[in-house]
């Protein structure tokens, strides 16, 4: 459990490195955890090339949905769309380093479902983008 | 009388679960639901060991047996709320189906396009939805009581709502977030002054205080077994004979009628013209266990034990720096206390927690609009019931420290 709150979870919540919008921005999504209200926006510039530029992440939520949200938004700075559509749900867990039940997964995973749901150009976001 | 707890607790086995080694469980969630009594779980067993039949109609004994024991304890459920008869408490699955039972019958019969109901700002989504969906196919409007800074309803903003000569004034008796416990005869009797119909939804305060529906002169009183020592699938709706009478049914089908032709049906009388199918029968007899064990226990003496374990939690979880507690003081409220802490999401809270084996509810609670208005998105929820102790609140003032340890 004390995994489950990781040193490296409690820095990136609290310390956040892509916290903030961008303006102008070439890609921006939204959406909540009807669950517990936790809220994610993602803003993302992309290059000519298809490439991501820069990201941000803005929101409100615990832990583990914001630590996540940093980590993703990390990992994904230099990578193409193409491949941002390809993340899923080991990619997140991957950075984040633990195992996590049912409930706090959709925490976790709500970055991720924001990320593809931008980059497809979706109008919602739907939990099939994690699976 | 004080309760002995170290008997009451004996009542309930899931309380001496050891959730994995070492930790044993702290339940702090009863608002969300009550653990049952074994009592209770031993009723509805026995009920499908000997007794299991379809009620009514059936000649043979255990269709008899059964019908007995569903009727009676449908008695037991009315003397328990001191309904005048029987026939108006009406079997339903849930709180939220009652109101819903309401809202389709009842305001579909009666209200038309610009009739106000009334409603307040500490809803629980189940009394919001409802009416919002009428809202949309009948165009009928809404106002709503104001909540004050100190959680309690606005009652002189409410007294200026009536002169628009509301149809209806649906309010929660407690509080499923701040346990305010609303002076409910008062806003009936204004309700009734005004023209307007009562229904109140009893699902936090049935299973704490002692619920006259007669005194409190309610048109409409709903509440739900779950969480009062009974099973989930089975609550009630009480409303007044008359009202009842002149409703057209809710939901049609079997037992619900008194003669069908092809192409023609004459309704039943009360209470099973509201009782369509057949009903959850076990949970109905478990339900008649509930009240049973209340009533034996006497709910002022519950009302007493949680109001000193409420005071006690209040007085200890304010003490921690970074907490702040939802709600009136505990003279004017239930078992509840939803709080913050700060800097740290209630998700958070909620999970370290359990990780010391106590449960706590974290998150919006059904009732998302109270969380706007007080500009939160959550609280953390600690519930008491009347298995619970003040060790139970020790631990879980131990358990925040080492939450703002983690965070530190």
């Amino acid at each position: 459990m004390d995994d489950l709150y990781r040193e490296v979870i409690i820095e990136h919540y609290k310390n956040p490195s892509y916290r903030g919008k961008l303006d102008p921005h070439d890609i921006s999504f939204a959406d909540n955890n009807p669950l517990c209200g936790d809220h994610i926006q993602i803003d993302l510039r992309i290059g000519a090339d298809g490439v991501v530029t820069d990201a941000r992440f803005d929101g409100h939520g615990c832990a583990i949905s914001q630590a996540s949200a940093d980590l993703l938004i990390e990992s994904i700075i230099g990578k193409s769309l193409e491949d941002v559509k390809k993340l899923n749900k080991e990619s997140v867990l991957e950075l984040l380093g633990i195992e996590l039940g049912p409930v706090r997964l959709k925490c976790a995973l709500l970055s991720l479902k924001v990320l593809k749901a931008g980059a497809y150009g979706l109008h919602e976001a739907g939990d099939e983008l994690v699976e | 009388m004080t309760l002995n707890l170290t008997e009451i607790r004996k009542d309930f086995p899931i309380l001496d679960r050891e959730l994995r080694a070492g930790v044993w469980l702290t339940y702090l969630d009863s608002t969300a639901t009550s653990q049952k009594p074994l009592a209770v779980i031993q009723a509805m067993d026995d009920f499908y060991r000997k007794f299991n039949a379809n009620i009514h109609r059936g000649v043979h004994t255990l269709a008899e047996e059964s019908t007995a024991m569903y009727e009676g304890a449908r008695e037991r459920i009315a003397k328990f709320i001191n309904a005048a008869s029987a026939r108006q408490v009406i079997y339903t699955r849930n709180t939220t189906e009652s109101i819903n039972l309401v809202a389709y019958s009842w305001a579909r019969a009666n209200l038309k396009q610009g009739d106000l109901v009334i409603l307040t700002e500490m809803e629980h989504h189940s009394n919001l939805v409802p009416w919002h969906m009428l809202q949309a196919e009948r165009g009928i409007e809404l106002d709503f009581i104001p909540v004050t800074e100190e959680g309690l309803l606005d009652l002189e903003i409410y007294k200026t709502l009536l002169d628009r000569r509301p149809k209806l004034v649906s309010f929660t008796h407690m509080s499923n977030v701040l346990g305010t416990i609303n002076p409910a005869a008062e806003i009936i009797r204004l309700a009734h002054e005004a023209g307007a119909l009562a229904l109140v939804d009893g699902a936090q305060s049935a299973p704490h205080l002692q619920v006259d529906v007669q005194a409190l002169d309610a048109d409409f009183f709903a509440f739900s077994a779950h969480k009062m020592c009974g099973p989930t699938g089975i609550g009630v709706l009480y409303g007044k004979a008359a009202l009842l009478e002149s409703m057209p049914p809710f939901l049609g089908g079997g037992d619900m009628i008194k003669e069908v032709k092809l192409r023609s049906f004459r309704a039943n009388t009360l209470p099973h013209k509201f009782e369509a199918g057949t009903p959850a029968i076990a949970e109905a007899i478990g339900f008649g266990a509930a009240v049973d064990y209340l009533t034996n226990l006497g709910m002022d003496n519950i009302a007493a034990h949680e109001h000193e374990i409420t005071e006690y939690a209040l007085e200890r979880l304010e003490e921690i720096p970074g907490v702040k507690v939802f709600g009136p003081s505990a003279d004017k409220k239930g078992g509840v206390a939803s709080f913050t802490l700060e800097g740290i999401h209630p998700h958070d809270v909620a999970q370290i927690l359990d990780q010391s084996g106590i449960a706590v509810r974290a998150g919006h609670h059904c009732a998302q609009p109270l969380h706007e208005k007080f500009g939160i998105p959550a609280t953390s929820r600690a519930s008491f019931y009347l298995y619970n102790t003040k060790d139970e609140v020790d631990l879980l003032v131990n358990g925040i420290y080492k939450v703002k340890e983690m965070f530190s």
